[in-house]
């Protein structure tokens, strides 16, 4: 807008900067408490400043770990969580574009069936069906492990609808063109379909790979073994130490490296697909 | 290059919908053949059942003697234009053009080279074979189009409407450039429009298609002079050929209750439909006139004259006169045609008698 209305300036900047503050108020406190030392975050007030101890918290978040949790490095935690979420998102996403190929370029019977069964998926989440398929990752032999943590998540009902509209948008000229260049389905999928949907795929990383590294409630259930843990449910562990109160400057620190990943995923992709949206052209 | 024939050709659809009724048509070595109609007529169909995009419900098609029914697209040795042109978006111009090379297995150094040799047929640029399809303009992602299918040196040419998504001036540029590429060539060429100019200029045989059926395959010369069917007679040329409905009376057709047109000795008594182009119809002095306009309207076109009027008995007639007329809206003039240019229908089958 053009118009010059200081008082009205204000007041929408002072919205805004409201706004701005109720959502950055929690994560400076979680980033103040993560650089005092675990007595001075227990007294009454609450520090608003940072301290001087984050190098000495990291050290030990990383190297004698916390609470519950405490033969785990929180290094681990987070490794275990960037190959969690990195296999669900590559997972869904590879399953996905190959599951969208089929239903939109291939006539097989009951392929309409088949689409409608994989959307039907859409209302059973893991949460609705946890018992059963913990039966079945459990007789697989697959507790404790990568594959038990991502697995049973890569179905995703989404992705593919999202998939199949993206390569009715494909002209049919373009297959046809394809087909007489002698590429065949596969070949037209690897040089043509793919690099088309390049943005689509980027955009859904980044909300594959947020949704997998913040699962919670699988990870509880299919890992003991304390070397698999994830970081989010992690964080819970540490919460609940037997005899000690718990140590919340190391719970801060390792929610705040917690939040990163997700954070640096946004960050880098939005780049790319922002880039890929305004030069997209089918 | 190759000879390509159909014979019997057919096309019915799942839904039982016969797109093509039974085409026969032997295509020459080297010839430009242009298959024209108006839309849902079934060229495009029959066009696409050549490529391999289509299978064929019955009937034959085969190029250089070698039936192609089955074939994929890929063995059969074309290369097809598509309207939209269908340049793959992701890749260069120069990877657009290489990449059916590169699936058949075409050494690097052979792709290379006839890509260049392509792009400089075509005045295609190092610097835009570099360049992705969006960065060029429509007549140049055109020539990307026309280069894909060069590159492959096939044995016949499809082109689908190429020329439809462009604007007039380049329209009429590229359609020379593109009958003076077939030239050189020698490729076999099969080209579908609409458009009737287009038809006439490029082709050296027209098939004119209506319902599914060639209605007409000859020459553009023979099928203006000669139409064999009613249709053919309004699609081809431009403004469309007038029709007088007249009656046919011991080898002279009284059209409008005026004097007899001469009319080949063995024409039936009957009803008859009677076809003159625009063109063909001059104004005369009053004793030679056949028939007598009240003209309506004088369209001026700068060379020539488009007068729209009525006859007598209420039907429309149009004439293109060269010049500048020397009467006006209202007037009523005196019309006459040569003998040789008046063409008899038969009003109940369409047919040329």
């Amino acid at each position: 807008m053009v118009e010059n209305r200081p008082f009205a300036t204000f007041v929408s900047h002072f919205v805004l900067i409201l706004g701005v503050a109720i959502v950055a108020f929690p994560i400076w406190i979680t980033f103040v408490a993560a650089t005092h030392d675990g007595v001075r975050i227990t007294q009454v007030p609450l520090p608003l400043l940072p301290g001087d101890q984050l190098f000495a918290n990291l050290e030990s978040a990383f190297f004698t770990g916390v609470g519950n949790a405490r033969e785990q490095s929180v290094g681990m935690m987070l490794f275990n969580s960037l190959v969690m979420a990195l296999m669900i998102a590559g997972g869904k996403i590879a399953i996905s574009l190959l599951s969208a190929f089929a239903i939109v370029y291939f006539r097989f019977p009951f392929r309409m069936g088949f689409f409608w069964m994989i959307f039907i998926t859409l209302m059973l989440p893991v949460e609705v069906r946890i018992l059963p398929t913990f039966a079945v990752v459990a007789n697989l032999g697959m507790l404790n492990s990568y594959w038990g943590l991502s697995i049973p998540l890569i179905a995703s009902a989404t992705a593919t609808f999202m998939f199949r509209q993206v390569f009715l948008t494909v002209p049919d000229e373009l297959l046809e063109a394809a087909r007489i260049d002698g590429a065949g389905p596969l070949k037209f999928f690897r040089d043509i379909l793919l690099p088309l949907s390049r943005t689509n795929i980027a955009a859904l990383f980044v909300i594959l790979f947020i949704y997998g590294w913040n699962q919670y409630l699988w990870p509880l259930l299919v890992t003991t073994d304390k070397s698999m843990y994830t970081v989010v449910m992690g964080i819970k562990q540490m919460l609940e130490a037997a005899e000690e109160s718990p140590e919340w400057h190391l719970i801060m620190l390792t929610t705040l490296l917690a939040m990163l990943p997700p954070v640096l995923v946004v960050v880098v992709m939005q780049k790319m697909f922002v880039k890929g949206l305004t030069e997209t052209e089918k | 290059m190759a000879r390509v024939e159909l014979n019997g050709v057919r096309k019915t659809y799942p839904n039982g919908f016969q797109a093509i009724h039974g085409i026969d048509v032997n295509i020459a070595d080297g010839e430009f053949i242009v298959l024209v109609g108006p839309s849902g007529c079934g060229k495009s169909t029959l066009l696409r059942m050549v490529a391999g995009l289509e299978t064929v419900t019955d009937g034959e098609i085969s190029i250089g003697e070698r039936v192609v029914n089955q074939l994929e697209p890929a063995d059969r040795d074309i290369a097809m234009v598509f309207q939209n042109y269908a340049l793959y978006p992701h890749m260069t111009v120069y990877n657009n053009m290489a990449y059916g090379l590169r699936n058949r297995g075409t050494p690097k150094d052979e792709i290379e080279k006839r890509v260049r040799k392509a792009a400089d047929i075509l005045e295609l640029s190092e610097d835009q074979l570099a360049r992705k399809p969006r960065q060029l303009s429509g007549g140049q992602r055109q020539r990307v189009a026309m280069g894909r299918a060069i590159v492959r040196e096939p044995e016949v040419f499809l082109f689908d409407e190429p020329l439809s998504n462009l604007d007039a001036k380049l329209r009429v540029q590229m359609r020379l450039e593109i009958k003076r590429l077939q030239r050189s060539l020698g490729t076999t060429s099969i080209y579908v429009t609409h458009d009737q100019v287009e038809a006439m200029t490029m082709a050296d045989r027209l098939v004119v298609m209506n319902g599914g059926r060639a209605e007409q395959i000859g020459t553009p010369m023979e099928v203006y002079e000669r139409p064999a069917t009613v249709f053919v007679a309004g699609f081809i040329g431009s403004p469309a050929m007038n029709f007088l409905e007249g009656r046919a009376e011991g080898g002279k057709v009284v059209v409008n209750g005026a004097a007899g047109l001469a009319a080949p000795a063995d024409i039936p008594d009957g009803p008859v439909l009677v076809g003159l182009r625009p063109e063909h119809l001059a104004v005369v002095d009053g004793g030679a006139a056949m028939l007598e306009l009240a003209a309506e309207a004088v369209e001026p076109l700068g060379a020539d004259t488009l007068v729209h009027g009525r006859l007598g008995d209420g039907q429309l007639v149009t004439i293109r006169l060269s010049g500048t007329p020397t009467f006006g809206e209202g007037d009523r003039i005196a019309l006459a045609a040569e003998a040789a240019n008046l063409h008899f229908f038969d009003p109940e089958t369409g047919r040329r008698i």
